[in-house]
């Protein structure tokens, strides 16, 4: 019986250490453990077998079992890498061959730098709003100070809808709306499209769109605004961009400024995009007219407050380098991809 | 407005500063200076010489061989090829390592010419002789000059060998253009620039002494001036001269009237130029005899009136245009321009000065109506001070006496209504510190004021303003004359303190942004388009006469008809892009677009109209009216709309395509609409593809949008049961009818529904479909039973019967 034992376990060992494939090794194992094996078949014959001898015979038997089962996973799973092994190897691929690309669109340059223009603000506590595009004459000029027959009138070139509508020359009205609707503190921006009877050229559009702000509040003051507005120019333009104000006119603020960054490209030092002075005029500024602040139903001398606004296309077209406004409006696809 | 800095240097003696000094501080006190050009910026070493032998060159029978005595004793030896060049001669003359601006071509290279001694055709020659152009100038500015050769300077000019011959030419002078801000009307004349740059640099200002002038006669015996509309003219001013002598101006007069862009023509009107540069005063010059009863009358013109005025061109007239006339017509459109019946010619014996005050709104505004702008109307239409035109005639007068161009009259005739009170601002150092955020002493803020001269009444703490400062008018104002001398730059930065507020979108921005997000990820990019259109398109998206969309807010004074109308609908700016796209062969393009149309509510327009915004997305290339109802859908789910939006194609769009269009509504609510392009639209935008346009109304769909309060519902943990259901059913009838009733009947227990098949053809009949879904059900709290989906499925077969659907095997 030993010697019986013996031979099968010899027999098997030796067909699994031949055996190339999972088959062959499953065939190995039905041929001595499956029902019919050779291995079950010795156990049948237990019954032949003396009863004092069988716990002996038994263990044999195990062992027997043990050391063909223990060769069989060893060797399924040498089988099993080599497979692994060789699909891998099969599978190779060369990779420098083209990405496969989803076509994901992009988000106009004009969009991209007024969101991050908002993210500044909003972290400094301004709500964003809007108001109508079509606005009438009254929020777009007098409850600006700009009265009827005012020069300024001619010079922002209003479309006209009729005496009273105009299509809004600035994003200005959107203060007085917000004024007449809330009370301080006041601290908004207002993005929004803005048209000017101006013919169309490299640097010109009849319409645009502008960022106006707004802050009121008790004391406010001039310094606010600086300090406000110099904040603004380092997280738009790096922390290392200084802002220089200088005295101008609008008649809806009183004083006003306009600030200039230094040069973002060149550091200041004088090329080719600030025309070689270091600076680039940005925005227009100044403190809320006193008789704005009255028109628009909130006391001037408990509240003070500023107010700026931003071309939102000079500053797309700076930061991006696009020297032709018109691309802005033509929505041909290999220049919004670029974005 | 440009200015010679010489000038200003005249009344601001101390002035010293360099162009760009100069440039840098008057910008940061408010007047803004453009630009400079220094006339003397490539010009070295030019002196006067004179011509004293000149032989032929032994070589070039072009070029003569000059000696050039340059007041140092030792004369040069100098060739030239001017064709005027003649002994006796004093010239201008650039000597070795001197620099000279230009060529004779009128080439002037960024750092001009450098000149060196060296032999021209073999002989030696130490400089150059120059002509007017290679000094950087021309004759418009030096008439005197040959139109061929080298400049020669007068015998009177008084100058001498080894003078600086730029500064005989006057060309040590710098132009400075200036952005000049329509509130500082003051500040459009020198005296008004060097009154800031006195303030600025804080040295004197010295404005022109003008003495008295006239004869012992009386304006008032020679003219009378009538006056009819006050309102236009608060001030009218006459005076006389007589014994008029038309000459040429001296040079000094002729160089600061070409500084400010002004070519000099005689005595006369150089002199009225002059103060109108000078005073920022307009004055207007008549021939006394050609003035009809020597009566001057203000008065409107009379509707339909024709005038010429003195470029020879009629003029149509209305009763707002105030006219100058005298006893029997009108000679002159008051402040835009004189009448060619009574204007100044050669033979002028006696002249009347007109300085005038007139209503700048009525100027403006009639200038424009007439299509007539002049330097005197642009001046007049900023509204002068009338305090500034007795001023500017007396210099005028004065000029006429010191030039010896006429005898001036005694007195004046002067129509003043009434003179403008001084304006006065109460003085409360505090506000303005607390206003600028400043801590500055009261003597600081009070030293700003004389050099502007506003005075200070330190009893009643206000402080008076002049006349010629219309724009000061608050206290915000004078904190702006602080704050402008003081230094915008050493104003403080400090942020805003107080409450605090929260920095945010507003919701609808929000919903903007999910749709940007989702459009992106679906391969779209954001374009823009003009809010304006021509009402063309209306013809191109093939909209019937009575339609609603043509009912557009049309702007009065639009830059042509491609721009005349506020768009009804935006498919327009989408078919255009798409074409120029599609032209420019850009091959799978997808775009999209958020903006408004603007619909009026009534016709014509009383009211604001209603602003919405559309998120409109079009494409062509790959994909099909699917794709964009799959991003319809992408869209809707990413801003929380749950509920299943119902697609109708009830053929309403004619730009679309008739089988392939749809209204998409949600719960109930139209929101928007999708469809393929109708091939004549198409063709009509350029565009000759298929392609595809989806439009949502933000407003519509804003409402069942749900940003802010989306909840977890947990993932199912029980088994799901599927059902097949193959069926067949009449072609016309839509799936959406099947899925709507499968959704309805199958209760809470079907989770979901997917077509897998759709199939026409011989196996199932003509006019007929086989259709098949999956359908899913699960229960959230169990394991479903057999019997619960038998009874579904149950109610869901009766219902494909009452459709009149039958299940196939």
């Amino acid at each position: 019986m030993q010697e019986k034992l013996k031979k099968i376990r010899e027999e098997a060992l030796a067909r699994l250490e031949a055996a190339a494939s999972s088959d062959a090794i499953n065939e190995i194992r039905l041929a001595y453990l499956g029902k019919k094996g050779e291995l079950t078949e010795v156990l049948k014959g237990m019954r032949e077998v003396a009863p004092e001898d069988r716990p002996k015979v038994g263990g044999w038997v195990n062992d027997t079992r043990k050391a063909i089962e223990d060769k069989l996973a060893e060797v399924q799973a040498a089988v099993q890498e080599k497979a692994l092994e060789a699909r891998l190897e099969a599978e190779t691929i060369d990779v420098t061959m083209p990405a496969k690309t989803a076509q994901i669109g992009h988000r106009h340059p004009n969009t991209i730098a007024l969101e991050e223009l908002e993210r500044v603000f909003i972290g400094m506590g301004y709500e964003v709003v809007e108001g109508p595009e079509i606005e009438y004459d009254y929020y777009n000029f007098e409850a600006l100070n700009i009265p009827a027959n005012h020069p300024a009138k001619d010079e922002q070139d209003t479309f006209y809808v009729n005496k009273e509508i105009v299509l809004r020359t600035q994003t200005s009205p959107v203060q007085v709306r917000v004024m007449e609707k809330q009370k301080p503190p006041i601290r908004i921006i207002a993005p929004g499209r803005v048209f000017r009877s101006d013919e169309v050229d490299a640097t010109h559009s009849p319409s645009f769109h502008q960022i106006e702000g707004l802050v009121v509040d008790k004391g406010i003051t001039f310094a606010d605004l600086k300090g406000t507005l110099a904040q603004f120019a380092r997280e738009m333009f790096g922390q290392e961009t200084k802002v220089k104000f200088r005295p101008h006119h609008f008649p809806f603020t009183e004083p006003s400024a306009e600030m200039d960054v230094s040069c973002f490209k060149c550091g200041g030092k004088g090329c080719r995009m600030c025309k070689g002075s270091g600076w680039i005029e940005i925005l227009g500024c100044g403190m809320v007219h006193p008789k704005v602040l009255r028109m628009s139903g909130i006391d001037p001398e408990e509240y003070s407050g500023f107010a700026f606004g931003i071309g939102l296309e000079r500053i797309t077209l700076l930061k991006y380098e696009i020297d032709d406004m018109r691309l802005l409006y033509e929505n041909d696809d290999r220049f919004l991809k670029q974005f | 407005m440009n200015t010679s800095y010489n000038w200003i240097k005249a009344y601001v003696p101390g002035l010293t500063a360099t162009a760009q000094e100069y440039t840098d501080a008057m910008t940061l006190s408010g007047t803004k200076v453009e630009g400079f050009t220094s006339y003397d910026r490539n010009l070295k070493s030019i002196v006067v010489g004179r011509i004293l032998e000149l032989e032929p060159h032994p070589n070039a029978n072009k070029l003569v061989v000059c000696r050039v005595d340059i007041g140092n004793g030792s004369p040069l030896q100098i060739v030239t090829g001017a064709p005027n060049a003649a002994k006796d001669q004093l010239v201008a003359v650039v000597t070795d390592g001197g620099k000279v601006a230009g060529d004779h071509s009128g080439n002037y290279p960024e750092d001009g010419f450098e000149i060196k001694a060296g032999a021209l055709r073999g002989v030696e020659s130490a400089g150059m002789m120059c002509s007017i152009e290679e000094l950087g100038s021309d004759r418009n500015f030096y008439p005197e000059a040959p139109e061929n050769g080298i400049y020669v300077f007068s015998e009177e000019s008084g100058v001498k060998p080894g003078d600086d011959a730029i500064e005989a030419l006057g060309l040590h002078d710098t132009v400075f253009e200036y952005e000049i801000t329509s509130n500082r009307v003051d500040c459009y004349s020198v005296l008004g620039i060097a009154r800031e740059a006195a303030a600025t640099f804080r040295k004197p200002f010295v404005p022109p002494v003008v003495p008295e002038t006239g004869n012992s006669e009386q304006a008032s015996d020679y003219i009378s001036v009538d006056v009819q509309d006050p309102a236009l003219c608060p001030r009218y001013i006459a005076r006389v001269v007589k014994n008029i002598k038309i000459g040429p101006s001296p040079e000094w007069m002729k160089r600061r009237l070409r500084a400010s862009g002004i070519r000099p023509i005689n005595n006369l009107v150089d002199i009225t130029n002059y103060v109108m540069e000078e005073f920022g005063q307009p004055m207007h010059a008549f021939d006394y005899d050609q003035i009809a009863g020597h009566k001057i009358i203000v008065r409107r013109a009379a509707d339909g009136d024709v005038f010429e005025t003195l470029d020879g061109q009629p003029r149509k007239l209305d009763s707002n245009i105030l006219m100058i006339c005298d006893a029997e017509k009108e000679i002159a459109l008051a402040g835009i321009m004189g009448g060619n019946n009574s204007k100044i010619t050669d033979d002028v014996r006696t002249m009347v000065f007109e300085c005038a005050c007139f209503d700048g709104t009525n100027i403006r505004l009639s200038s424009k109506r007439l299509g007539l702008r002049t330097d005197s109307s642009g001046k007049f239409e900023k509204g002068l001070d009338p305090e500034n035109a007795e001023a500017a005639v007396n210099r005028a007068c004065a000029l006429v006496e010191e030039l010896g161009c006429g005898e001036v009259v005694g007195g004046k005739v002067d129509v003043y209504a009434k003179a403008p009170e001084k304006k006065e601002i109460a003085f409360r150092p505090d506000w303005i510190n607390d206003f600028l955020g400043t801590d500055l002493s009261e003597e600081t803020m009070l030293s700003y004021f004389p050099p502007l001269e506003l005075e200070y009444d330190a009893d009643r703490r206000v402080v008076k303003i002049p006349t010629f400062r219309q724009d000061l008018e608050c206290e915000a104002d004078l904190a702006e004359e602080v704050a402008r001398f003081f230094g915008y730059d050493n104003v403080p930065t400090t942020l805003p303190t107080g409450e605090a507020t929260a920095g945010k979108l507003s919701y609808k921005a929000r919903v903007e942004n999910v749709a940007r997000d989702v459009l992106e990820y679906c391969g779209f990019s954001q374009g823009m388009n003009y809010s304006f259109e021509s009402p063309k398109v209306w013809d191109k998206l093939r909209l019937p006469a009575d339609s609603p969309l043509r009912q557009a807010v049309t702007i009065l004074n639009p830059l042509g008809e491609d721009y005349s109308i506020m768009r009804t609908i935006s498919l327009g700016g989408m078919l255009s892009s798409l074409a120029t796209n599609y032209n420019r062969r850009n091959k799978n393009v997808r775009l999209y677009e958020l903006a408004n149309i603007y619909l009026p509510k009534a016709v014509p327009v009383t009211e604001l109209p209603d602003e919405r915004m559309q998120l409109t997305f079009g494409f062509y290339g790959e994909g099909d009216f699917f794709t964009l109802k799959a991003v319809a859908e992408e869209f809707f789910r990413k801003a929380g709309m749950k509920a299943r939006a119902e697609y109708e194609n009830d053929g309403r769009f004619p730009f679309f395509h008739p089988g392939r269009q749809d209204v998409i509504r949600y719960d109930g609510e139209t929101v928007g609409y999708l469809g393929e392009v109708h091939p004549k639209t198409a063709e009509a935008f350029d565009l000759n593809t298929r392609a595809y346009i989806a439009v949502l109304d933000m407003p519509a769909i804003l409402p069942f949008t749900n940003l802010d309060n989306k909840k977890y519902e947990g993932i199912a943990r029980f088994p799901a049961v599927t059902r097949d259901l193959s069926m067949v059913m009449d072609k016309s009838l839509n799936v959406g009818t099947v899925e709507k009733m499968l959704w309805q009947r199958g209760g809470k227990i079907l989770e979901s529904v997917e077509l897998f098949d759709v199939y026409e053809g011989e196996q199932v009949g003509a006019g007929k479909k086989s259709v098949a879904y999956k359908l899913v059900f699960r229960a959230k709290d169990r394991t479903l039973e057999e019997k619960d989906i038998t009874g579904v499925m149950n109610k869901i077969l009766n219902g494909l019967g009452q459709l009149g659907i039958e299940l196939r095997a």
